[in-house]
């Protein structure tokens, strides 16, 4: 039975994620939420793993929540219910439509689209973003502020984005550095 | 004729170099499809890579669906699939294992407590680079902004948003008569 909805409910999400990379992840946070499958901090972790590994992060999200879920099968059935609906799509316009990408509807639909996704995924961003710096899953229900976690942050967006000498150095190495700066300053036991 | 075998090892290859997919598998595919298989030109990839953006789910196996599908039909697009998800199974089913017997320990607390921060940092330039290319005027800055308030503040499946901004993309265009369309051109 859980393999039946993990398969629907990842169908969807390959379905209407559109855009690639992280074009997933608002449709995980959902997920999480309404299944009781896993809390929006271990969808943190899953994404931190998806990026330091390779192949499309899209599908290493879905293997990854498939198997915490139902295990080894879960992986499976999780995988291929994301991959089924892109194989089908294109399947058909491969065979049907030729210039699809020219048509002058999907243009616009997709000039509608992307601000969207955009937004969805801005939103579920910043409700992780405030787990993890206030320790809530709301802003009014915040105790306190992790002063250790913000610092880390601001440190990361100066070597990330300031900073052009660090600009285009790959993620996995600051998600590495982030986990021997949680270790050193036990950001855990706040 | 490609053999069915080739197309898969070929796209798990492409998989176990991807790291992050979208953008980044792109030169990957170049140098494996184009340069050493000659399964497709640069211009081809390029559109396909276009379509793959322009359909529903990941890009990268949006694009092998489609080589695939151009060297052996719907089976060969279905083994390029399996192909190009191979790697990310057997990689992260071994990871997923190890971490979760090692989840109980204080250190492994602590480094993903650390690593949930960068993961935010992650996103947050991850919606930046995506604004560039979606945020380019009045309109898209207002359904950007409507997306991101209501969603974030109703609990709406995000399906229900990709649908919605779909078909208002659709209206607009519907909206301009293909009589002006012509002058325009």
């Amino acid at each position: 039975m859980v393999l039946l909805r993990l398969f629907y409910e990842f169908f969807k999400t390959g379905l209407f994620a559109v855009g690639g990379g992280l074009a997933t992840f608002p449709f995980l946070v959902r997920m999480g939420g309404s299944t009781g499958w896993f809390t929006k901090s271990q969808l943190a972790d899953m994404v931190a793993v998806s990026e330091s590994t390779p192949g499309p992060l899209g599908v290493n999200m879905a293997t990854y929540v498939g198997y915490t879920t139902a295990g080894v099968p879960g992986a499976v059935t999780a995988t291929i219910g994301l991959v089924a609906p892109s194989v089908i799509v294109i399947l058909l316009i491969a065979v049907f439509l030729r210039n699809f990408q020219d048509n002058r509807f999907v243009k616009s639909a997709f000039r509608i689209l992307r601000p969207a996704s955009t937004g969805l995924i801005a939103a579920s961003g910043l409700s992780v973003a405030v787990l993890t710096f206030f320790g809530t899953a709301s802003l009014t229900g915040a105790s306190s502020v992790s002063w250790k976690a913000a610092a880390l942050a601001a440190l990361l967006l100066l070597l990330t984005r300031g900073i052009s000498a660090t600009r285009r150095v790959h993620p996995i190495v600051w998600i590495a550095a982030s986990a021997a700066a949680g270790i050193v300053f036990q950001f855990a036991g706040v | 004729m490609t053999g069915l075998w080739e197309l898969f090892w070929t796209f798990a290859k492409v998989g176990v170099m991807t790291f992050g997919g979208g953008y980044a598998m792109l030169p990957i595919l170049e140098r494996e499809v184009v340069e050493n298989r000659h399964w497709a030109t640069d211009l081809e990839l390029t559109d396909y890579f276009a379509i793959g953006q322009c359909t529903p789910g990941v890009i990268a196996v949006n694009t092998a669906t489609f080589i695939g599908q151009k060297r052996r039909g719907a089976l060969g697009g279905v083994v390029a699939t399996l192909g190009v998800v191979f790697p990310s199974v057997v990689i992260i089913l071994i990871l997923a294992g190890l971490i979760s017997n090692f989840a109980s320990l204080t250190a492994v607390q602590n480094a993903f407590a650390g690593i949930r921060v960068c993961v935010c940092v992650l996103i947050f330039n991850a919606v930046c680079k995506l604004w560039k290319s979606a945020v380019t005027g009045r309109l898209t800055l207002a359904v950007f902004l409507a997306v991101a308030v209501l969603s974030y503040f109703l609990s709406v499946s995000p399906a229900l948003f990709v649908l919605a901004a779909a078909g208002i993309g659709i209206a607009l265009e519907l909206r301009n008569s293909p009589g002006r369309e012509e002058e325009e051109k």
